[in-house]
């Protein structure tokens, strides 16, 4: 008799199961335009020049050990990381109400933002509070907050399939009805995965009614660099809140735009009122550390770290940075220009209008499942595809694929 | 629970611009209620070590292998093994939600040994862990959610500081059972054995596996097969934590002994493993956790569920330390290289065990010290009481926590003259 009998077997998370089913195909035109990850014009994995650099650096350097790092990680990583989300000159860096815990990836600061939420936000455990994902988001948003014990999970219109824009009127309004104190997770740009951000204008009447509803900010910080090409640019929404005063939290991965994925790097950056209040909160941060992994991993952020405190490499990585976003700008402009060429039913702005990674096509389940099973291209259910999956090479067939897809199915 | 005053901001007249500095009214906080957390009592020893002017400060607190000039040891084994995965010039992409295979199989073959019917017949599942916490932490996770017919976990007196709060926050009840006796500074069988007798049916046992923190006390041979008895007819769920595998005896299968005997006799354990110490990887979070099951079907079963626990919390595990342990343990040459060097540092520390009583006795000291050198591992429970414990950070700079607990790692043999005097007198 076995304790675990009664186990049942969980259904595989569904991007991971792609790529499985992807590197299963022995079809030589298979395509993979699943997971989030960057690659080259080869369809290869890129380790950013600047991270080679930095990790020879790191192994020749004898003096350096593997001891422990404290509790909320290495010093130098936490406020550097806080800095790029902040910006250099950010006042509220300067009036010291800043902290950062180095968490694993940007998973794990949204789990210990979420889990401090739970613990210490409106009330002490208060799991009722209305936690507000956008609809669509990413599919580990639920998990993250659900897993963290809040029970009220509600969806605040986002994606306007007709016009394949931004749902502004339904965004606000939702907001408008939230009751106050409701948890808001807000992508800090290149939505994942519509790839349609607010515009300024639009983040400040954001802003403006969070405000007013006394709403809480809470964002995922992804991208930042990848989206734009531009790290000022990127990162305008999260340094609005805190000029308009707002106390946020930030969950920032460096897993693409260092491209660091396996290392777990990720930074939550927390904004508080003033340093008292923000020195109590970390304290609990702590707390919440120690009983999840104790002290996070030192590779991946002594890798970021030096990097953004050497001026020479600063540089270089924005170079790198700017690298990957331009090849996806270029990728973007192709595949619109391919499909409008073959005179492809429908509109194809939204292609070059999204930013980021993603891209929401706007293809419905069946035309996706048709791209899969026949043309070998492998993409989410939702329709949305990696623009670092395309290639010069794949180019055309990518888009006579979807060109067949969107003709032969309705 | 009362609801936290307004966060409502003050807005002084109008609208600021993006660039305004400091607000002219200081605005309230969402966080005004949040209370200050106590600070940890390990961390909080090495915090006021740092702050001490004393040239003689000795640092006993924290569990860190030191060499025998009192600093950090990064095994050469491990810089062969980081220079040779340089050299592959690898990617980075996100590993599975379960981890690195290569590590987790090898992780799992050191623990059970390569012989083990469990891995022959897949019955078991390995993933790869954020070091000892994290895989307690999952393993915590997962009986919280599947181990429904019963929510007590009985953790033996004392215990790791972090296991209780570890098994709190998923949701479990802390029990505890005897196991360290003042008195003798040794193992309580008989109390251990009579309270293990009551525990109620399916309850989690939490069993250290070798070199027991805090205490440094082991069972004998003998005395693990009476507890595996007693688990058996008592119907209880072992979950054994094995954070020094190696480092104990300075012989991994003999460390590894218990497991594999509670294995052997149908116990189908849960057990949490850890790279930190053997290793040196404290930094890097290298760790496994293991659930053996019934068979490979129920295996696969319980992996799906694994890796939807996991998910939430840091989607996959990090590279680096896995790529080293992986390729340690993979690699004849640094194996063996490893098998040495663990046996050095668990040498080093066995001898400084040995130079403490001696230079007790040295000093005259007419207490039983034998416990010193019966106990095992990183850790000793030297038996002072608090007061004496304080005397011996007030008037020597010698820091350690306040249950008497030493980390002998810290000793050296240019100080252990030293602390046998220090201890001596806060003693007689």
């Amino acid at each position: 008799m076995s304790v675990f009998s009664e186990v049942p077997q969980a259904a595989p998370v569904a991007v991971f199961k792609l790529t499985a089913d992807f590197r299963e195909d022995t079809d030589p035109r298979k395509v993979n335009l699943g997971v989030g990850a960057y690659r080259t014009d080869d369809c290869q994995p890129w380790v950013l020049p600047v991270v080679k650099k930095v990790e020879q650096m790191i192994v020749e350097d004898q003096s350096l050990n593997h001891e422990y790092l404290p509790i909320l990680g290495l010093p130098e990583f936490r406020s550097s990381s806080s800095k790029i989300a902040l910006g250099e000159e950010s006042p509220a860096i300067k009036e010291k109400r800043v902290g950062g815990v180095q968490c694993l990836g940007g998973t794990g600061a949204l789990k210990v933002g979420a889990e401090f939420l739970r613990r210490w936000y409106n009330g002490n455990n208060n799991t009722g509070t209305p936690v507000y994902v956008s609809t669509p988001t990413w599919e580990n948003h639920n998990g993250v907050f659900t897993d963290a014990g809040f029970q009220d999970i509600r969806t605040y219109r986002y994606w306007e399939p007709e016009k394949r824009g931004l749902a502004l009127a339904g965004f606000l309004a939702d907001l408008e009805n939230a009751p106050e104190r409701s948890i808001i997770l807000l992508h800090a740009c290149a939505h994942n995965p519509t790839g349609t951000d607010p515009t300024q204008e639009e983040w400040m009447q954001i802003a403006d009614v969070m405000k007013r509803r006394s709403l809480f900010p809470f964002f995922d910080s992804a991208y930042q660099g990848f989206a734009s090409g531009s790290l000022e640019k990127d990162a305008w929404a999260v340094r609005y809140f805190v000029s308009q005063g707002f106390e946020i939290f930030c969950a920032q991965s460096f897993s693409k735009n260092f491209g660091l994925y396996n290392e777990r790097v990720g930074n939550l950056t927390v904004v508080a009122s003033d340093g008292e209040n923000l020195a109590r909160v970390l304290t609990q941060m702590e707390k919440i550390v120690r009983t999840t992994w104790s002290n996070p991993p030192s590779q991946g952020a002594r890798l970021v770290a030096v990097t953004l405190t050497t001026p020479e490499l600063f540089e270089e990585w924005k170079g790198n940075v700017k690298t990957m976003a331009d090849r996806v700008l270029l990728m973007r402009a192709q595949l619109k220009a391919k499909l409008q060429a073959l005179g492809t039913p429908g509109t194809w702005d939204h292609i070059t209008q999204q930013i980021g990674m993603f891209s929401f096509t706007g293809l419905n389940p069946k035309q996706v499942e048709f791209l899969i099973k026949e043309k070998h291209i492998y993409l989410m259910a939702s329709g949305r595809i990696n623009m670092c999956g395309l290639t010069s090479k794949n180019m055309d067939y990518v888009a006579e694929s979807i060109h067949e897809a969107v003709t032969k199915i309705p | 629970m009362a609801l936290l005053k307004s966060g409502k901001f003050v807005s002084s007249l109008g609208a600021y611009s993006p660039y305004m500095g400091v607000l002219p009214i200081r605005a309230s906080s969402w966080w005004s209620e949040v209370q200050m957390g106590p600070p940890d009592p390990i961390l909080g020893v090495t915090e006021a070590f740092k702050r001490d002017t004393n040239p003689k400060k000795m640092n006993l607190g924290v569990g860190a292998y030191r060499d025998d000039q009192g600093k950090p040891y990064v095994l050469s084994c491990v810089r062969k093994a980081e220079a040779l995965i340089a050299e592959k010039k690898l990617d980075k992409e996100y590993l599975p939600i379960g981890g690195l295979g290569e590590f987790n199989k090898a992780c799992a073959e050191l623990a059970l040994g390569s012989d083990s019917e469990v891995l022959k017949s897949g019955r078991s599942i390995t993933v790869q862990s954020i070091s000892g916490t994290g895989s307690l932490r999952i393993g915590a996770n997962y009986l919280s959610r599947f181990h429904t017919v019963a929510r007590d976990v009985y953790l033996p007196k004392p215990s790791w500081g972090n296991h209780t709060p570890i098994f709190r926050d998923a949701g479990l009840q802390l029990k505890a059972y005897s196991y360290y006796d003042p008195k003798t500074c040794g193992f309580d069988f008989k109390g251990a054995l009579d309270d293990i007798s009551k525990i109620p049916e399916k309850s989690i046992i939490m069993l250290h596996a070798c070199a027991h923190n805090p205490t440094g006390v082991d069972p004998r041979q003998e005395q693990w097969k009476e507890i595996s008895e007693l688990v058996k007819k008592r119907n209880l769920l072992p979950f054994f934590d094995m954070a020094y595998q190696g480092f104990a005896s300075g012989d991994i299968d003999r460390d590894a002994w218990a497991v594999r005997y509670f294995i052997e006799q149908g116990h189908n354990v849960l057990l949490s493993q850890s790279f930190a110490k053997n290793m040196g990887l404290y930094g890097e979070r290298v760790g496994g956790f293991t659930v053996v099951c019934k068979d490979a079907e129920e295996a696969k079963r319980v992996e799906s569920q694994l890796k939807i626990l996991i998910r939430p919390i840091y989607s996959n595990p990090p590279m680096n330390g896995a790529r080293i342990a992986a390729t340690i343990l993979s690699t004849p040459e640094l194996r063996k290289e490893w098998l040495q060097e663990v046996d050095g540092m668990a040498s080093r520390i066995i001898k400084m065990r040995e130079q403490l009583v001696a230079n007790l006795k040295k000093e005259g000291s007419t207490h039983n010290w034998q416990h010193v050198t019966d106990q095992i591992g990183m850790f000793c429970f030297t038996g002072l009481k608090p007061e004496q414990v304080e005397r011996l950070t007030k008037e020597y700079s010698v820091y350690m926590t306040k249950d008497g607990r030493i980390s002998v790692a810290g000793v050296t043999s240019g100080n252990v003259a030293y602390l046998a005097h220090g201890i001596h007198t806060v003693t007689k």
